[in-house]
Formats: structure tokens, C-alpha cells, sequence
């Protein structure tokens, strides 16, 4: 089982390249800059977790309202695009670090997916989506002939 | 924008033991802070802390921000981008701040505080006597 956490480094570090010719790449864990004008431009940040029938990605998606967000998968790609609305309070302002506007964000998934089973659910600014493998995707019990 | 400011400002956002006096670690919440003329009104982006866990404190012209984080998501992880931890931050505000008309909502995983300016921060005359 060792070489499986060093497939998941290599998996990770090809996501983290892909990401930076995406755009400027330096963001990493344990950060909280949401659409920040100080940050990347990655947004929304994601984890992609995964057993042995399901794929969950998680978003951090504060702000946006549920309805104005769109999920689509294509060919093993999985696409969220949705827009954060710009308040509309005006004044002198003292701290900016949020960002606003519209985001599209692509990932590659894990596993081939049947795009029939899965949903998605918005809670508190955290999207969770549940995805099924196909059948195909699944490991499968090999029975040994005695 | 260069490559060092990105660094530092994320850098920020994680703060050690040595900046709070906690064991844990904690998530710096980013914010934004628009003064209207009836008062400040304060921003903080917050997913995954839920209405009920929320606490807000003013003391002594102290605003405190905590926020508790319990999730659980199955699965092992493949590729992560972010970690969970509880959110804290504080904040100075002025004392022409009315501290007992703080209100607080929460929608979305965005809190937004209104910060109401207080109609007694003017200045006061002192009469002196001559005898």
C-alpha cells in the first residue's frame, strides 16, 4: 500500500502544475483568501476525496447564492461557474480583501463518472458534491479458483 | 502585484501558537470593512461555520470573531486546497462605536456585522467657575 500515497503526491503535483499554466499557482493549503484581489486567482478552492465508488469534491463558495451557480461534467472534467455578487453598500472603505465577479473553474476527476448520479448540496458557503464511478471505474473482487 | 506579496499575504492567514496563545491553529477569516455614515458595516467570508456556533464579542473596543468548524467529508483525499480549522480574528474599534447596537447576520457562509456610530461621541464643554 506505501506506493499508493506516492501515485497520490505525483496525481497532486500534475494538478498543481496544470493549475499553475492555468494562471499564477502559489495558492496551497490552509489558506482563506476567497476570491482575494491579494490571492490567485484560483477560486473556488477545492478538495477531492474519493473511495471506492464515489468521487466528493468540496468548494468553498461563500457568498454565492446556490441559484446563481452552475454545475456541468464533460469527458471527466468538472466545471463550476457562477458569479459572486458585488455588494452594493457604498462608503469609504477601510479593509478590501474580498473579491467579487464571475468564476469558472475546471478539475479533473479521478475516475470515469456516471454524470446520472450525482448531486450536489450547498450548505453555509461549502458545496459538496457526491459523484458515482461507473461500473467500469469500480475495483472488482476477483474469485480464485481452487 | 508580485510573487512576495502573494506569499505573505497567505502567509497571514494561518496564525500560529505564538501569535494567539492557543494550541490549535486557526484560520484568519478575509473581511471587508465599508464605514456608511450611520456606521461600520463589516464583512467576513466564513464557510463551513454554521449560524448557531458563531460568536461575536465586543470588549473593551475589542471585536472577536470565533468560529468552530466540524466536518467530516468521506473518502481518502486525493488532492486538497484547503484545510479546516476553527476561524478567529479580532479587530480595534473605536469607541465612537455603540457597542449594544451590534447586529449580526449570517447567509451563505458570509457574516455581515453592523457596527452602529453612537449619537454620544461628541465633544463635551466644561464650565469653569470664577470665584
Amino acid at each position: 500500500m506505501a506506493s499508493w500515497s506516492i501515485f497520490n503526491e505525483l496525481d497532486s503535483l500534475r494538478r498543481e502544475i496544470d493549475e499553475a499554466f492555468r494562471g499564477v499557482g502559489l495558492s496551497r493549503p490552509l489558506t482563506t483568501t476567497f476570491l482575494s484581489p491579494y490571492s490567485t486567482k484560483r477560486f473556488p478552492l477545492l478538495n477531492l476525496t474519493e473511495d471506492e465508488d464515489k468521487v466528493y469534491i468540496e468548494a468553498l463558495l461563500p457568498g454565492v447564492d446556490p441559484k446563481e451557480l452552475e454545475l456541468s461534467v464533460l469527458r471527466g472534467t468538472l466545471t463550476i461557474s457562477g458569479e459572486r455578487k458585488a455588494p452594493t453598500e457604498k462608503g469609504v472603505l477601510h479593509r478590501t480583501e474580498l473579491g467579487f465577479g464571475r468564476f469558472t473553474r475546471s478539475i479533473d476527476l479521478p475516475a470515469d463518472i456516471n454524470p446520472d448520479n450525482t448531486k450536489a448540496e450547498y450548505k453555509d458557503g461549502v458545496m459538496l458534491i457526491t459523484m458515482t464511478k461507473s461500473e467500469h471505474a469500480k475495483p472488482r473482487k476477483i474469485e480464485i479458483a481452487s | 502585484m508580485t510573487t512576495r506579496d502573494v506569499t505573505t499575504s497567505q502567509e497571514k492567514n494561518l496564525q500560529g501558537r505564538e501569535e494567539t496563545r492557543a494550541p490549535e491553529r486557526f484560520l484568519r477569516p478575509a473581511v471587508n470593512i465599508v464605514e456608511e455614515e450611520s456606521g461600520l458595516l463589516v464583512t467576513a467570508d466564513l464557510p463551513g461555520a454554521s449560524k448557531e456556533n458563531l460568536d461575536i464579542r465586543v470588549e473593551k473596543g475589542v471585536l472577536t470573531i470565533t468560529a468552530p468548524v466540524h466536518r467530516q467529508v468521506p473518502g481518502r483525499p486525493v488532492y486538497s486546497e484547503f484545510s479546516w480549522a476553527p476561524y478567529y480574528r479580532q479587530f480595534q474599534i473605536p469607541d465612537s462605536i455603540d457597542q449594544n447596537g451590534v447586529n449580526a447576520e449570517f447567509n451563505n457562509g458570509v457574516l455581515s456585522l453592523r457596527l452602529p456610530k453612537a449619537a454620544a461621541a461628541k465633544p463635551r464643554r466644561i464650565e469653569i467657575s470664577v470665584q
